[in-house]
């Protein structure tokens, strides 16, 4: 068992938990993920790891209710304690592990969408704390889904933030403020780093192709135990069939058969969904939580 | 002196198929007596020789006809660790009974199913398997907790040593839990409990420690005192066919697919795992893995077919398996190779083109070669595809051990007699050795690697 030590809700649906995992804590790096289950009936969920605190013994995660899963761990307090939650998994990042020397001239730009903005800080924080010069350029629905702010000011060189509304920063997508970037031709990047959406690191690839800006991605496939093997996390890279737990997750975003990767991650959406109202649909007379539904609706989309 | 064995009660086809209850429900104290009258005592018996961890079988059976059931298990417990899953997943027609002298003008003595009920009748009446060593002062880690990593554990553990078992997954048993399916060995009755006996043993158990990414063999020996290392890994890295569609929505390793059924439960109300539910799942390969997603296939409500290149003869699953399979409707499609996977607009599989196959000349392996017969391409309708091709040792552990040998294929090299790898200190046993083999071969390589770390621990005090 493993004790949530802290439990905060960001902005609403995204909660950030640092979990008291010590043998975790001890060897993760940036860009690893661990795979949590929250109790004896759950299901093995990846999650990347955001930050770690190796004198405390302690993991940070940041996630969205999307699902069952993750709802039910969302349901879960400070002092309560989580079953499962292994890793570190996968490689670590290739930039934040690379010796600064080599990249102390690079200018590399991180694009960070949604939940996916929480893994990044970490990450930009390294790198400025070895020297390294790193913009930031966050996508986000609204202002009030936007996360870590603050934070990211204090770490980036320059921070550009996009909303789809327009309420807040940029109005547009992060490949539209990303293209200006570089349309405008002050900004020779050497590097982009992109962790979000399957969608969204799709578009930033196809974009940073034409411009041959060397791209990386952090992939998010349906996983089960994360360790190689049972191979549901497979993805097309190149013309090789690669495995995201153990080659992965990070990969040459220009190599990705990104079609193929979010067709099976939408592999067992319908059941997902489809279990979520059933059970919704069971507690409804405990209290009318009808208003997820409706996300629910969309999330199958 | 009855020519034919005692038969054990089943369930029925047609009701066994709609539930994951054990299929065999074994002996009963009447029928396994009987059963044992049927043992000829010999002098020399050739079933101990066939057994790979040499259970001293005619003295069990002894003590079974004797009515001394715990003697019996006592005989048991000194060649094997896992008694309960061993008679009921063993081959035992190529081991033990396939060399029985009864066999030869009659049935063998059913060997297998005798342990099954000894163990069984053990853990009902709560027997207690704590006899070892006093404690030697020695640290000794395992990692992985399937088979080889269990039965080496428990003979540390009753040599003296305080062990520590690492598992990457989130319970003990390896593929005892994730792999073999609930309808030929019960989790919670069977797995559960033989772990819960060596436990009792004194050996610790710690899950979701991935040895090669949480902690590495090194930590264990510089950081963790541990001062020898046993690695039963397994071979859990499944291949896949490389052909056109094969990562089509719907087609899966059969790890994949055991793995939620089994150790996720996800055939089960109330767990959250989800699990594909095709009307049409066909299953290329024969082995024990193949009829065992088949049947879990079955199971889930879909019609199950098995696609093998080679012949009935060549068939790797152990006989009784391939029996229960086709007497629940799994069809059976032989010297038949899939070449490619069709996938409709959404991305979804909608069949596989096929190819009929003839056997040639014999090739390295003494195997007759499958080939392919010109024009013979037809289009079997299917909405899932399992991939039960076998698998491979996974690299994690070799790749970030420094000096450890593998061969080409992954497999970690050892000396045959202790099991040692060409690391001091560390040696290795079971699949992630000799790559996808059986339940008691992995074991009796557990029982060699624990000898041969006790002879190497006992020979550096000196």
């Amino acid at each position: 068992m493993y004790k949530i030590l802290r439990k905060k809700e960001l902005v609403p649906n995204i909660y950030q938990m640092d979990i008291e995992a010590k043998r975790v804590a001890k060897s993760a790096l940036p860009g690893q993920f661990v795979i949590v289950k929250v109790d004896e009936r759950g299901e093995r969920v990846p999650l990347t790891i955001c930050d770690y605190d190796r004198e405390e013994g302690s993991v940070s995660i940041v996630f969205q209710t999307l699902g069952a899963s993750t709802q039910k761990l969302a349901e879960k307090e400070a002092g309560e304690e989580i079953r499962d939650f292994v890793g570190p998994l996968g490689n670590p990042s290739e930039v934040v592990t690379e010796d600064a020397e080599k990249l102390i001239d690079h200018r590399i730009v991180f694009i960070a969408g949604g939940v996916g903005t929480a893994p990044v800080y970490p990450q930009v924080k390294m790198l400025k704390d070895k020297g390294i010069k790193v913009d930031v350029i966050i996508g986000t629905k609204s202002r009030h889904t936007l996360i870590l702010e603050e934070q990211f000011r204090e770490v980036a060189e320059n921070l550009y933030i996009c909303t789809d509304d327009g309420s807040y920063g940029y109005h547009g997508l992060v490949t539209d403020q990303l293209k200006e970037l570089l349309d405008a031709g002050e900004k020779n990047y050497d590097l982009c780093v992109a962790i979000g959406p399957m969608i969204m690191m799709k578009f930033v690839a196809r974009l940073t192709k034409e411009y041959q800006l060397k791209t990386i991605v952090s992939l998010n496939p349906i996983m089960v135990d994360g360790t190689g093997m049972c191979g549901a996390c497979r993805v097309t890279v190149g013309n090789e069939v690669k495995f995201a737990c153990v080659d992965g997750p990070e990969f040459d975003g220009h190599l990705i058969h990104f079609d193929e990767a979010m067709r099976r991650q939408s592999m067992y959406k319908s059941q997902e969904g489809k279990k979520t109202i059933e059970k919704e649909q069971k507690d409804v007379h405990k209290d009318s939580g009808f208003c997820s539904l409706g996300e629910i609706a969309h999330d199958e989309k | 002196m009855m020519k034919n064995r005692v038969p054990v009660r089943e369930q029925k086809p047609e009701e066994r198929v709609k539930n994951f209850k054990e299929v065999s429900f074994g002996y009963n104290q009447e029928e396994a007596l009987r059963e044992a009258e049927r043992c000829l005592q010999c002098r020399n018996p050739r079933c101990v020789g066939a057994c790979p961890v040499a259970i001293n079988i005619p003295r069990f059976i002894q003590e079974l006809k004797d009515g001394r059931i715990d003697k019996a298990r006592d005989t048991i417990g000194e060649a094997s660790n896992l008694p309960a899953v061993c008679g009921r997943v063993c081959p035992q027609e190529e081991q033990c009974e396939g060399k029985c002298i009864v066999g030869i003008k009659g049935e063998p003595v059913n060997i297998g199913k005798l342990e099954r009920f000894v163990a069984d009748w053990a853990m009902e009446t709560g027997y207690k398997n704590t006899e070892k060593a006093p404690a030697n002062g020695h640290k000794v880690a395992v990692v992985g907790s399937g088979p080889a990593g269990l039965t080496c554990a428990g003979d540390l553990a009753k040599l003296g040593y305080e062990v520590t078992i690492f598992e990457a997954l989130h319970e003990p048993g390896g593929v005892l839990v994730y792999g073999i399916p609930e309808f030929r060995l019960p989790k919670e009755t069977i797995v559960k409990e033989e772990i819960r006996l060596l436990k009792d043993l004194g050996v610790t158990i710690e899950t979701n420690v991935i040895v090669g990414r949480t902690v590495t063999i090194e930590s264990l020996f510089e950081e963790e005192g541990f001062e020898a290392v046993f690695i039963g890994s397994g071979a859990g890295l499944p291949m896949f066919m490389g052909i056109p569609g094969e990562n089509a929505n719907g087609v899966m390793s059969a790890n994949e697919y055991l793995t939620r059924a089994n150790l996720m439960k996800a055939f089960q109300e109330g767990y959250d795992t989800p699990i594909s539910h095709g009307k049409h799942v066909a299953v290329v390969g024969a082995g024990n893995v193949a009829m065992d997603a088949a049947r879990t296939a079955a199971r889930l409500g879909a019609k199950a077919s098995i696609v093998y290149r080679r012949s009935e003869k060549e068939i790797p699953a152990r006989a009784e398996e391939v029996h229960h399979a086709i007497e629940e409707g799994i069809e059976m499609n032989l010297l038949t190779n899939p070449k490619e996977i069709l996938v409709d607009e959404r991305g979804f599989v909608k069949g596989m083109v096929c190819v009929k196959m003839e056997l040639g000349e014999p090739d390295a392996s003494g195997r007759r070669r499958p080939m392919e017969i010109e024009g013979s391409e037809f289009t079997m309708p299917c909405d899932s595809v399992i991939m039960s091709l076998g698998t491979s040792p996974n690299p994690l552990i070799s790749s970030t051990t420094k000096g450890i040998e593998t061969n080409r294929r992954g497999c970690i090299l050892v000396k045959e007699e202790s099991g040692a790898t060409s690391l001091e200190g560390v040696f290795a046993g079971g699949d992630a050795v000799t790559g996808s083999a059986t339940v008691i071969l992995a074991m009796s390589a557990g029982k060699t690697a624990a000898k041969g770390i006790h002879e190497y621990l006992m020979g550096k005090e000196k």
